[in-house]
């Protein structure tokens, strides 16, 4: 038996203990904003937290996680709210949508860290997260413009 | 106007209640017949809810945003408050085919037709009510106005009313002025909110109870067959339920599954270690001689001789020997995969004699016709469910896949899903052709273009569906070949044999990557010959503003994307303007005092749109170059959804730059050499450039592609800066081959 807590609930899972913690997600679980697009961590398709840090679900195995806070996309925040996922919206980051996820997962980890990161600290912590239809200029701006509206007076 | 033939327009109650509107001239036949199956474009329940049909698929373009803002326009619906469902595949809705950047020209006006039938059926039914002339009514934002009298109603009051309206034989379109959503830059992103919080359901993400998942082991060597396997490790791992063998294509291939052995288990962990544990030898055919770097060699050898002539105007042979001087380059590009970021999947539950998928299609339709194939089932059994497609660039076109899944699900007597790994998707896909290409000029004494001779071969997609063809098909030249506007007395393109040895498909743009590649690095080569500025170059080769004739081009016919040449014309006006813009954006002219930076530019057209790239290549502290700011000029016509319009252009520049500088396919022992994100790479982050700068006109032609055409000149347009920066003429592609990247 396997515990984990995803998005602040308890499970009790009965896996293998070397099972990606992404195929846990996805398969065990139902939360399908996850996403499978390399299971290799070229990607970042899968980019959950774990206890706040951005790891790839696909090579970790779910006893990693275990004892540990995982935050999938489903998690970031209630409703959509946080700034970054607005952000996204407003200013249509997103075109097919499906490394999205892994995208926000990412820069929610780099702007909790860092609130005010550099372009070069941008395109250093999202260079893990591929995007096909190439919305990186978006995504920059995107998360520049909520680390500018975040700015302590 | 008139109603298009293909319109067939009828509003009629339904059990549901309100107004029904569809199109298609079998609708009309079958409800007389009394089975009642319309394509319905749109429906106006007496909620005053607006239901607007999809019938193309999403994939980033917008889409779903675009085509229900064609019908709302004109009916005047709130297209905030508007419901879009997504059509499953059905002849009825006609080409889905979501491909060749064709959505909004091929429907503009019949998406059109039907919002306005609403409109005027609407009003009539207002105005019969307030006892006033209809022409005098209007509609906005869910409401029949009547301004004179400050009268207005919302649909839900009214539907019932307007469904018994005789519906009109034909509707006047809305001027532009009067259009609230269509030419916007503006309209809502539909699927945002949802993919933004993970709530958006893709290929993969159908939840059905008792769902297996099975991941396959596909036949290393294309038309390769299993000679023995062993399937007792894969059985014994936890969660593997059973391992089922497929069958082998025959060939021509088209959209057949490729066979091999699918491992059936409880979760996709169980199927990927179940994979892994089969032992499998294969039987790998003839295509396991295959490989890239003697290909390379036989494609050269083969346009360094006389080929098929696809393209003749003047006495090309003739003016070349008696040239006065005479300029000659060779260029190669290679495989690309499509490598869109989900990876094919695909659920079906086969039961009782019926099919349901769930899958991330671009082609339901396609989709169904290969499940009744490989199932026996009949199509009219067949339901297509269409997801959010993660990427699809011509991939998912392709519907091989999602036979598997239904193949799979009837063996397994239980829903099954699909999983390709990344692994499957770069080594087994429907691979962009390999290409060679040698271009010719000769000039005569006073340094004047007198002839152009153009060969290319490549493996031609007719090959996919036309066992052993070696020659592109007249679609296949058309882009870019065929129709490329030269200005030049004496012209020849030629087309020699290659043949496939691999699944050849179409990817983003299509064979525009090659040959916009090949002229665009000649005519920088021609310029730098003869010591003229290549903006210079390009627009003389294009020559003079006006409608290229088929003569012209010394073709007899060319297919024109679908169009005939009167309501798509070659315009080089048009041509020459995006040229003149995207320039100006540059800076180009200016450009010398910038020594840092090398420039380069290019031009096409594709999908009936016009499109000319500056880029700005630096070299970076390391060494490397990088693509420092990029400019994008496009015309393509008349433009419904500016916002996403303006983001497939960004993306085109991400995607050319991949082509340009990482991404490769190649081939020894017939498989591939590259299978995941390591070997096959893509631009990042950080290649992203410091800034692009799209514009897109704003005008009232016939409205062209978008999603294709921003790709073609990236890729040269980088090659040519790398040659104004350091003097090295690069004839290939990817440019992390030569170390540059």
């Amino acid at each position: 038996m396997i515990q984990l807590t995803i998005n602040g609930v308890a499970h009790e899972l009965d896996v293998d203990p070397e099972m990606p913690l992404l195929w846990v997600l996805r398969d065990v679980l139902g939360l399908t904003g996850t996403k499978y697009g390399c299971g290799e961590a070229l990607c970042g398709a899968c980019t959950v937290h774990l206890d706040g840090h951005a790891v790839r679900a696909c090579v970790t195995p779910v006893r990693r996680a275990s004892a540990k806070a995982v935050t999938s996309i489903e998690g970031l925040s209630a409703d959509g709210s946080h700034p970054l996922q607005k952000a996204w919206t407003e200013m249509g980051v997103p075109q097919c949508g499906f490394c999205q996820a892994g995208q926000l997962m990412t820069a929610a980890a780099l702007l909790a860290k860092n609130p005010q990161p550099t372009p070069t600290d941008i395109d250093r912590s999202l260079a893990g997260n591929l995007c096909r239809c190439g919305a990186y200029n978006r995504i920059r701006a995107a998360i520049q413009k909520v680390a500018v509206e975040t700015k302590q007076p | 106007m008139t109603l298009s033939r293909r319109v067939f327009l009828k509003g009629l109650g339904v059990s549901a209640g309100g107004l029904l509107i569809g199109g298609g001239g079998k609708v009309w036949a079958q409800a007389a017949a009394g089975s009642f199956d319309p394509n319905v474009f749109v429906h106006i329940g007496t909620d005053g809810v607006v239901t607007i049909v999809c019938h193309r698929s999403e994939m980033g373009q917008g889409v779903r945003s675009t085509l229900p803002a064609l019908i709302a326009d004109e009916l005047g619906a709130d297209l905030a408050s508007v419901r879009v469902v997504q059509a499953i595949g059905d002849k009825k809705y006609g080409d889905q085919n979501t491909d060749g950047s064709s959505s909004v020209r091929r429907r503009f006006d019949e998406l059109r037709e039907a919002g306005a039938v609403g409109r005027v059926m609407l009003c009539t039914a207002a105005a019969r009510r307030w006892q006033v002339d209809a022409k005098t009514c209007t509609t906005e934002g869910g409401f029949v106005v009547h301004s004179q009298s400050k009268r207005r109603i919302a649909f839900a009051d009214i539907v019932r009313d307007a469904a018994r309206v005789k519906p009109p034989a034909k509707v006047e379109l809305k001027a532009p002025a009067q259009r609230r959503y269509i030419g916007s830059s503006t309209l809502p992103l539909l699927d945002g909110p949802d993919i933004a919080t993970g709530k958006a359901i893709f290929g993969a993400d159908v939840k059905l109870p008792g769902l297996l998942t099975a991941v396959i082991l596909h036949p290393p060597v294309v038309g390769g067959t299993l000679a023995s396997y062993d399937a007792t490790p894969a059985l014994a791992i936890r969660g593997v339920r059973q391992v089922v063998e497929l069958p082998a294509p025959q060939p021509p291939y088209k959209f057949q599954p490729l066979g091999g052995l699918a491992v059936i288990a409880d979760n996709t962990w169980a199927a990927l270690r179940g994979r892994k544990a089969l032992v499998a030898t294969w039987n790998h055919g003839d295509n396991a001689a295959y490989d890239s770097t003697s290909y390379r060699e036989q494609q050269t050898a083969t346009i360094r001789g006389n080929c098929t002539v696809v393209r003749s105007r003047g006495r090309t042979a003739d003016a070349m020997s008696g040239a006065a001087s005479r300029l000659e380059a060779e260029y190669f590009m290679p495989h690309l995969s499509h490598a869109p970021m989900e990876p094919p999947a695909a659920t079906a539950h086969v039961k009782d004699g019926k099919c349901e998928v769930w899958t991330c299609t671009q082609n339901p339709q396609e989709s169904q016709a290969v499940i009744a194939a490989v199932t026996g089932l009949p199509p009219a059994d067949i339901t297509v469910n269409v997801t959010l497609l993660g990427g699809g660039f011509g991939r998912k076109s392709k519907p091989d896949y999602v036979g598997e899944a239904a193949f799979l699900s009837q063996k397994v007597g239980a829903p099954v899903r699909v999983q390709w790994t990344r692994e499957d998707d770069i080594r087994h896909d429907y691979f962009h052709t390999t290409s060679v290409q040698r271009l010719e000029a000769g000039l005569d004494g006073e340094g004047k273009l007198v002839a152009w001779r153009h060969r290319t071969t490549f493996p031609p997609i007719a090959s996919t569906f036309t066992e052993g063809a070696t020659l592109g098909r007249e679609g296949e030249l058309a882009q870019g070949y065929a129709d490329f506007p030269l200005d030049i007395a004496n012209v020849q393109v030629e087309n020699g044999p290659s043949k496939a040895h691999v699944r050849i498909g179409w990817l983003r743009s299509v064979n525009n990557i090659h040959s916009a590649f090949g002229i665009n690095c000649f005519i920088d080569e021609l310029a730098a010959a003869r010591k003229v500025d290549p903006k210079t170059q390009l627009l003389e080769i294009l020559g003079a503003p006006r409608n290229v004739t088929l003569e012209e081009l010394g073709m007899e016919k060319i297919p024109n994307y679908g169009h005939p040449l009167e309501d798509y014309p070659l315009d080089v006006a048009r041509m020459r303007k995006v040229i003149e813009r995207v320039t100006a954006m540059a800076g180009w002219e200016a450009r010398a005092q910038d020594p840092d930076r090398g420039y380069g530019l290019a031009f096409h057209k594709s999908f009936q749109c016009q499109t000319a790239v500056v880029v700005a290549v630096k070299k970076q502290p390391s060494g490397k170059l990088k693509v420092d700011e990029v400019w994008l000029a496009a015309d393509a016509g008349l433009v419904v959804n500016h916002e996403r319009a303006q983001s497939q252009m960004e993306g085109a520049v991400l995607f050319g730059m991949s082509i340009a500088m990482y991404s490769e396919v190649t081939f020894k022992g017939g498989i591939a050499e590259q299978s995941n994100f390591d070997g096959y790479r893509l631009t990042r982050m950080p290649d992203a450039p410091r800034a692009i700068h799209i514009d897109i006109a704003k005008n009232e032609e016939r409205p062209g592609g978008v999603g294709e055409p921003g790709v073609p000149p990236v890729a040269p347009a980088i090659v040519n800066a790398v040659f104004a920066l350091t003097g090295k003429r690069v004839r290939e592609v990817p440019l992390s081959r030569a170390g540059l990247v």
